[in-house]
């Protein structure tokens, strides 16, 4: 009996397949490899089969918009049950595809503005959710068991044989065309406008297959800009504590900040009253993090050596360009930005993580899960981990390292801090500290196998409230740890619930610290703090550099 | 609208004769005046709140404060727009510690 022969290059005919059938569907209207924007219908239809594993970028900042919005028009009934691979769903038109039938999984990493859609549409049963990443895990994916079979890009700029020039904001690009592209998928990008030379090359023409100049340039979230006028007293309190408590406490050079309002104080503290302990050139000198205008006073002060980025932001372009010795620059001086490497670079290369989130529970365990929506986790979980995998030393990292194991036989190693940031009180007096996550209530409302939890609480280093900051690492059981938050979770149920003998027994020993345990004046603690109050001081800030997009310039 | 009366015996500290207004009336802010009185060693708090049914963590607020600072002969009138406990203990101890001067 012979064996039936196998066929070793399936991927590569079928590709060669597709690219026969746009030929003959775009005939002459392919220029080299652009298409007129009116024949991306044809190319799509052309291209794709049924079934397809279809990547979109959906970053949470750039977005391949006019490519989402052809996808979601094509005919379901010659394209349909697409597997659509993203790391961010931001548009409308990234859920269209599933009402309309086009699309039926759906991979992911994030989907903020349309997590209440996507929690509509999955129990519907019109969006099967394979399952939610982080963006590593997502982007591990694309190269092991998810590689895409078509993918739509976004990009500034390209030349006609598909060379690509993706400018500042270069995110996930990069990533996703060479998985798609070298598993033989095929991949199509649209661009702002097409030019006969590009400023630089990010992407080779042999990893691209088509062209499109878009109608309107692509769609971008400024994301990272937080207006400093609505910076409140309570955050500049909570930013001094992190200052004086944790990033002097532990030397802190290398880091990344999540988004929000309170690490937005932080940055803008820095040159006033981290200026002011004398912590220049100690603390905060390299970043994973993307051009936050609230860093801009802080870069200027001689803070920040430098700073490698995930994406860009909006405005933020002539400012980095006149600053190449802190930002990543490409030899025609504009950024170059990598989500893929930052977040390595973030994981690995940082000593702390410190960021915002919504509920946090008596294990320390932390999410942004709420009821009726399918939010998905984004990078955070990535910066939020100890770096198991790490082996290099700072003094950081051994620090903590230190006080984790205080006490114990354990071989010595560091440990990443990991901080999360709190008021007790959301808007509306919501509790941010509780019994039970609602993770739980809608792990089970989503069949989910597990709850969505942000940051796991074994991870977690330090919580950070008005009320103070509780070190875990100096805890030792679980009944310190759980009296080490409740400790600081204010007024809250879960606060009032405390033992006050216990709390104040860990305060003693410095597992609690209060803002008047680490000397800080609390007449400070007002917004003359801030190193700039509003938009027009971060503009005035950057010399005029910083260009803030319409919705923010309210002066 | 909401009125709340409490009362601390027997502080130990006096502040200054010149009374004090701290904050805003504006929402999620407060205004605070602390001013000192004759009560007999004693710390009157009125508080007028446009958030109803808060009165326990008032209380724990109250307490607390009152636990840091053991204010005496003092009246604390509190105008409140829905500020978090957060804000009240903050703008509460940013009055006490001015009135007490010193280094800042």
């Amino acid at each position: 009996m012979n064996a039936p022969t196998r066929v070793w290059d399936s991927l590569q005919r079928n590709r060669a397949e597709r690219l026969a059938r746009a030929q003959t569907a775009l005939g002459g209207d392919l220029a080299g490899k652009a298409l007129p924007a009116a024949r991306i219908a044809d190319l799509l239809h052309a291209v794709l089969e049924c079934g397809d594993r279809v990547c979109i970028e959906g970053n949470n900042q750039k977005q391949a918009d006019f490519l989402a919005g052809a996808l979601s028009r094509l005919d379901a009934a010659r394209i349909n049950n697409l597997h659509m691979l993203q790391s961010v769903l931001a548009l409308p038109e990234h859920l269209d595809v599933f009402e309309r039938g086009v699309a039926s999984k759906l991979d992911f990493s994030f989907s903020g503005p349309q997590a209440g859609r996507v929690a509509r549409l999955a129990s519907a049963g019109k969006l099967n959710i394979g399952a939610i990443h982080t963006y590593l895990e997502l982007f591990g994916r694309y190269f092991i068991d998810l590689p895409p079979r078509v993918s739509l890009v976004a990009a500034e700029a390209a030349d006609r044989k598909g060379n690509i020039y993706t400018g500042p904001n270069t995110e996930d690009t990069p990533v996703i065309v060479e998985a798609t592209s070298f598993k033989n998928g095929i991949v199509i990008v649209q661009v702002n406008q097409i030019m006969d030379q590009l400023p630089r090359i990010d992407i080779p023409g042999d990893w691209v297959d088509f062209v499109v100049e878009s109608p309107t340039p692509y769609y971008i979230e400024p994301l990272f800009t937080r207006d400093p006028a609505l910076i409140s007293e309570i955050q500049v309190l909570m930013a001094m504590m992190a200052i004086k408590g944790i990033y002097a406490e532990y030397e802190i050079q290398r880091l990344n900040h999540g988004i929000g309002f309170d690490t937005a104080a932080i940055e803008l503290l820095l040159p006033t009253y981290a200026e002011s302990l004398g912590l220049r050139g100690k603390i905060g000198t390299n970043w994973a993090l993307n051009p936050h205008p609230a860093l801009i006073p802080a870069i200027e002060a001689g803070f920040v050596e430098s700073i490698h980025s995930f994406g860009s932001e909006l405005g933020m372009e002539n400012y980095i360009r006149a600053r190449p010795d802190v930002f990543a620059v490409g030899p025609d001086g504009s950024m170059r930005s990598n989500r893929a490497y930052c977040q390595a670079a973030g994981h690995y290369a940082c000593d702390m993580f410190i960021g915002s989130t919504l509920q946090i529970d008596l294990q320390g365990n932390s999410s942004t899960a709420t009821l009726g929506r399918i939010a998905g986790f984004g990078g955070a979980p990535n910066m939020g981990a100890d770096a198991r995998g790490r082996r290099h030393a700072s003094p950081a990292w051994l620090k903590a390292g230190r006080q984790a194991r205080a006490g114990t036989s354990a071989i010595p190693r560091g440990q990443k801090l990991v901080v999360q940031m709190v008021e007790t009180f959301r808007e509306h007096m919501q509790p941010a500290f509780v019994e039970k996550l609602d993770a739980w209530e809608l792990a089970e409302q989503a069949k989910m196998a597990i709850p969505p939890v942000m940051i796991y609480g074994d991870d977690v280093t330090h919580i950070l409230t008005e009320e103070g900051i509780a070190n875990l690492l100096l805890c030792r059981t679980a009944e310190e740890r759980e009296q080490a938050i409740r400790g600081v979770a204010g007024y809250t149920p879960v606060g009032l619930a405390r033992d006050k003998r216990m709390v104040e027994n860990l305060r003693d020993r410095g597992i609690i610290q209060r803002a008047e345990d680490l000397g800080i004046d609390k007449r400070l603690a007002t917004r003359d703090l801030l190193a700039a109050k509003n938009m027009k001081d971060l503009v005035r800030a950057s010399g005029g550099l910083y260009d803030p997009p319409k919705r923010f310039r309210n002066w | 609208m909401e009125t709340l009366n409490y009362r601390f015996e027997q502080g130990s500290r006096k502040l200054a004769a010149e009374p004090k207004i701290v904050g805003v009336v504006s929402s999620g802010n407060l205004e605070v005046l602390i001013e000192s009185a004759t009560l007999d060693g004693a710390c009157e708090i009125v508080i007028q709140t446009a958030a109803a049914g808060f009165g326990p963590i008032w209380q724990a607020v109250m307490h607390d404060f009152q636990q840091r600072w053991q204010l005496s002969d003092t009246r604390i009138a509190i105008n409140d727009m829905g500020a978090t406990p957060a804000v009240v203990s903050l703008r509460l101890d940013q009055a006490v510690e001015t009135m007490l001067g010193g280094a800042s």
